[in-house]
């Protein structure tokens, strides 16, 4: 049976109808994923090559590494089809749910972007899908709405709450717990109970693993750090998985270590969180102006897992914020807030305005527009590009066309270095 | 177990047994106290009273409506333990919450500073939706430590190896839940409850209560001449707070109707199988 738990986090804390189905998709993880029963693995990456358009490039940011003096390097998850990593865990999952015999395919959505890659991978494989998307992400994501029903699911929005994926997430649960038997619920991030957090790690372990390798065919070495943006934390882990054994040790890693591949490099890992507003909280009304879960949370169990929590002190989850909805969820990965708490994976966060720069500047310097989300990412670096080595690689986990009208609004009520003059877009 | 556990004993003695839900601080918690007291009067056997989750996944929307009237309320697990020493009513109480809030009690990721509180106050048992039987190793030490039950929950889509794994680790009662989704008033017994409760016919250790989607006196009668030791009924029972004419004389009132209910299912015939 595979691992459950991440250090102390992890686990299946989940409603006694749904038990049977994890516990399916446990044993059909393993089968299909692990053992590649049936060629599924051979088949899930010959689509992602076609449909999916991997691999894809690492490019070096020539603006970039020139206004920090050091190599930058973009993971362009941008350019998957449909414009973020996502896809890469919806057509997994798609696939799995079809190798499994389901019959309908259900799925959160915060920014839209995990919907979208969904309802993309689900008429790709004729299944037959539904997102549900909180009503403010609606409102703030329109073109993904559009796009998702373009290609054939339907959007049920859910007024509980803020609106935003929390609660999108809780009404998932609710409409798997009634149609458990004949449905997949393709959970859009590494949360959730086991095996979903290892599963989506797995289906998005591609991006580091091609990053891990054109690096070192480009630039000659592994980088000195890592840089990816934490909402939930799926392209994170995707990022990091293969440089998580890239620990610094002065011996091989054992006595009769024959790889040849003598001492290890180090890559520090940086997990870039939403810093919102403010990292304070406003206990009495039970916000968070922000999305730091792993930089701020405490322990405690949400959707299916142990994990770091943003809640109140007695328990109750709080509203969390990001101007980027993609990152706005008051949880986050199991298996991070373990590489967090043993020391691995660096937390940090940059607020609102920071990635907003970070987005204009990025599209100004590089011709890449990016998402919200990468825009965290982005923010950091230029925060803090002084400590990360001479070699540095930021993942670029999607495109930003969804967020512009946000960018747009958001832009006008700030004082932002590196915004054009959004004016312009009225005329 | 050797303790005696007051909730099996408060369902054998009552048989068939009446257990009634209510969201605790809904829409205050001086109202569920006089709404407690009118069940226990209308003849309820045992008592749950929801400690409000802000992340109810299990809920269908009348339980959700009333949560989040009794977070807005301010209610907290400190008040509803007041409650509980506050209330004089015969019926054992437990707890209905998320392992959340069990787990930040106290300083939090531990079960224990929970189940003592709840222990001192006087409940008797907790009912905790999101944790199956897999992850209940903690919670359950210390409800044994501290003499309170811990209920488990059986699905329509638990069978085999699961149903063992739980019916070994149940005590006072196991909820037997009606039918695939989240809490609701229905209209009809679902044939998933009858299906259910033949699985577990061998299993006469723990009594067995029937939940969600129970509403009338009608389907307590089924449900009980269908096997079970006891009907449980939320969503019915908070839709008569909801509407606000004399909540308390209703709840009254549908207690006695729904115990009547069970009553006649013990001396209903043998359905005809179809």
């Amino acid at each position: 049976m595979s691992e459950s738990t991440f250090g102390n986090y992890g686990g299946q804390y989940v409603p006694e109808a749904l038990m049977p189905a994890v516990q399916e998709l446990e044993d059909a993880y393993e089968r299909y994923v692990l053992g590649n029963e049936d060629g599924f693995m051979d088949e899930f990456r010959e689509r992602m090559r076609e449909f999916g358009g991997r691999p894809t490039p690492l490019q070096r940011a020539d603006r970039l590494s020139e206004r920090y003096g050091r190599e930058i390097y973009l993971k362009r998850e941008d350019l998957v089809h449909g414009g973020a990593h996502k896809l890469n865990n919806a057509l997994g999952q798609v696939l799995l749910a079809k190798y499994m015999g389901k019959e309908r395919i259900i799925a959160e959505t915060g920014a839209g972007q995990h919907g979208t890659a969904t309802a993309m991978a689900a008429a790709h494989l004729e299944m037959p899908c539904e997102i549900y998307m909180g009503r403010t992400d609606v409102n703030r994501q329109r073109p993904n709405v559009y796009r998702m029903r373009m290609n054939g699911a339907a959007v049920n929005p859910v007024d509980a709450g803020r609106g935003t994926l929390k609660e999108a997430i809780n009404e998932t649960m609710r409409d798997w717990a009634t149609t458990v038997e004949t449905t997949h619920y393709v959970i859009g991030s590494v949360v959730g109970p086991h095996p979903f957090p290892t599963l989506v790690r797995d289906f998005q372990a591609v991006i580091g693993e091609e990053a891990r390798e054109q690096v070192q065919a480009q630039a000659g070495r592994l980088p000195d750090s890592v840089v990816a943006c934490a909402g939930g934390g799926s392209n994170t882990m995707g990022a990091f998985h293969a440089f998580v054994d890239d620990v610094e040790s002065a011996e091989p890693c054992s006595a009769d270590d024959s790889s040849g591949q003598g001492p290890r490099e180090h890559v520090a890992l940086y997990a870039v969180e939403a810093g919102g507003s403010s990292l304070e909280i406003d206990e009495e009304a039970g916000l968070a102006p922000n999305s730091a879960t792993l930089s701020t949370g405490t322990d405690g169990v949400l959707h299916g897992a142990m994990t770091k929590l943003l809640q109140s002190n007695e328990g109750q989850i709080m509203e969390s914020h990001s101007v980027s909805a993609g990152l706005d969820y008051a949880g986050v990965g199991p298996e991070l807030s373990h590489l967090v708490e043993s020391g691995r994976v660096t937390p940090v966060s940059v607020d609102d305005d920071a990635a907003l720069n970070a987005f204009h500047r990025l599209s100004r310097l590089e011709g890449i527009i990016p998402a919200l989300e990468s825009s965290h990412a982005l923010g950091f670096l230029e925060e803090r590009h002084e400590e990360l080595g001479d070699l540095v690689v930021v993942n670029v986990s999607g495109r930003g066309d969804k967020d512009l009208e946000t960018v747009l609004e958001e832009t006008e009520k700030r004082d932002l270095e590196a915004a054009p003059d959004v004016e312009v877009f009225d005329q | 177990m050797t303790r005696e556990s007051e909730i099996e004993r408060a369902i054998r003695k009552n048989h068939p047994a009446l257990i009634t839900y209510l969201t605790a601080g809904d829409p205050s918690l001086e109202d569920t106290k006089a709404y407690v007291e009118a069940l226990d009067r209308g003849g309820a056997d045992l008592i749950e009273l929801g400690l409000p989750f802000s992340e109810p996944i299990a809920e269908g929307p009348t339980i959700q409506a009333a949560i989040n009237r009794a977070l807005e309320a301010g209610t907290t697990p400190e008040g509803v333990f007041e409650l509980v020493e506050d209330l004089d009513v015969e019926a054992p109480l437990l707890v209905m919450t998320y392992y959340n809030m069990i787990l930040q009690y106290g300083t939090g990721a531990d079960p224990d500073p929970f189940v003592e509180r709840a222990a001192e106050a006087g409940l008797a048992g907790l009912i905790i939706p999101d944790l199956p039987a897999e992850e209940s190793g903690p919670l359950r030490a210390a409800c044994d430590t501290h003499g309170l039950d811990l209920v488990f929950i059986v699905a329509p889509t638990t069978d085999g190896e699961r149903l063992e794994t739980i019916m070994s680790q149940a005590s006072g009662f196991v909820y037997v839940q009606a039918r695939l989704g989240t809490t609701g008033a229905r209209a009809d017994v679902s044939t998933a409850t009858h299906d259910s409760l033949e699985r577990l016919a061998e299993y006469d250790e723990v009594p067995k209560a029937v939940g969600f989607g129970v509403s009338e006196g009608d389907h307590a009668a089924e449900i009980v001449q269908a096997g079970a030791d006891g009907v449980i009924v939320g969503s019915a029972l908070i839709d008569l707070i909801a509407e606000g004419d004399e909540p308390a004389a209703a709840l009254e009132a549908k207690a006695r109707e729904l115990k009547r209910g069970a009553d006649r299912g013990t001396t209903m015939p043998e359905p005809e199988q179809p």
